[in-house]
């Protein structure tokens, strides 16, 4: 966890909905913070470099690129093996987001998450046959959870 | 349908826009095009919701707390809690989920104890208990997602 100055946080503000869409964005934003572009590039790429952001990146909408079949998958595998397999899993062309979160015994006992994107039922079905033939002799039990709805969506956000 | 000019602009472009002076006249140096069609096409897409956007992807838990949240919640009840749940700012991400465990949220706090002030304070607005199930590892490659193109979709 790390605290930004103020000039980081409000360029994260100003472009949390997107860049502007001109030809010198940069400048665009360095005259709304009265600052030089030069710094609005540099604070971008010590940013990157600190980790607080990961990328500048055109974010594409899965759904609207024909993906319908976004699954969570989840996985109770041994806690010993979870960060080797982890590493396989993302690194799989079809997962998007991999993570490991604590189990809830007795309800809930996965560890290793990983988000699918397939565009038929059919394809989804293979990834998460993939998935499995990379965690073959861990897995103790996994699900798929779909959403049916999506009921709120926005980037991850800072407040202005 | 999407040209190949488009596809490029889609899949070249997740992981690293340019941070340059002309980043769209750098795009369209490497395409072999016009700066300003590289940004009618991004226009376009914004415009569709093809992309969400172009911009900073923020590091998970490096500025404030966050935590996957899930609950089990009656059907008869979901509509009243998802309301609720989406109703705090500090909730990015809300989803239904087909699942006895049907509701998912990503909730953003500056701490770790605000965030799970917040927790309590949806149980108990709610009367349902609530997981949290924070990041305790990312296993993140810088490959991105490959996007795969089947024409007859975009017809």
């Amino acid at each position: 966890m790390m605290e930004l100055d103020v000039i980081d946080r409000q360029l994260i503000v100003l472009t949390q909905n997107g860049l502007p869409l001109t030809d010198q964005p940069y400048h665009q934003l360095a005259e709304q913070l009265a600052i030089s572009a030069d710094e609005v590039m540099q604070r971008f790429r010590s940013m990157q470099d600190q980790g607080v952001i990961r990328r500048i990146a055109a974010v594409p909408n899965h759904y609207k690129l024909g993906y319908g079949f976004n699954g969570m998958t989840v996985w109770d595998v041994e806690d010993a093996v979870v960060d080797q397999l982890g590493e396989l899993v993302a690194a799989l062309p079809f997962v998007s987001h991999c993570y490991q979160r604590p189990r809830h015994l007795p309800d809930w006992p996965y560890n290793l998450f990983a988000m699918i994107h397939a565009k038929t039922a059919a394809d989804a079905d293979t990834q998460i046959l993939r998935v499995g033939e990379v965690l073959e002799g861990h897995v103790r039990s996994h699900q798929v959870l779909y959403s049916s709805r999506i009921l709120k969506k926005t980037g991850l956000r800072i407040a202005s | 349908m999407l040209t190949a000019l488009e596809k490029q602009l889609l899949n070249d472009y997740q992981q690293e826009f340019p941070l340059t002076e002309r980043p769209f006249l750098q795009i369209a140096e490497a395409l072999s095009t016009r700066e300003e069609v590289v940004i009618k096409a991004y226009q376009q897409f914004a415009d569709q919701q093809i992309i969400s956007r172009i911009g900073p992807v923020i590091t998970p838990n490096h500025l404030g707390a966050s935590a996957l949240v899930a609950m089990a919640v009656n059907e008869e009840d979901l509509e009243t809690v998802a309301d609720l749940v989406s109703s705090y700012p500090n909730v990015n991400h809300n989803y239904e989920r087909e699942n006895a465990v049907n509701l998912w949220f990503v909730l953003m706090a500056e701490d770790e104890s605000r965030l799970l002030d917040l927790v309590a304070e949806i149980e108990q607005r709610s009367g349902y208990n609530a997981m949290r199930l924070p990041m305790l590892a990312d296993f993140y490659i810088n490959l991105g997602f490959q996007l795969e193109w089947n024409d007859a979709e975009f017809g």
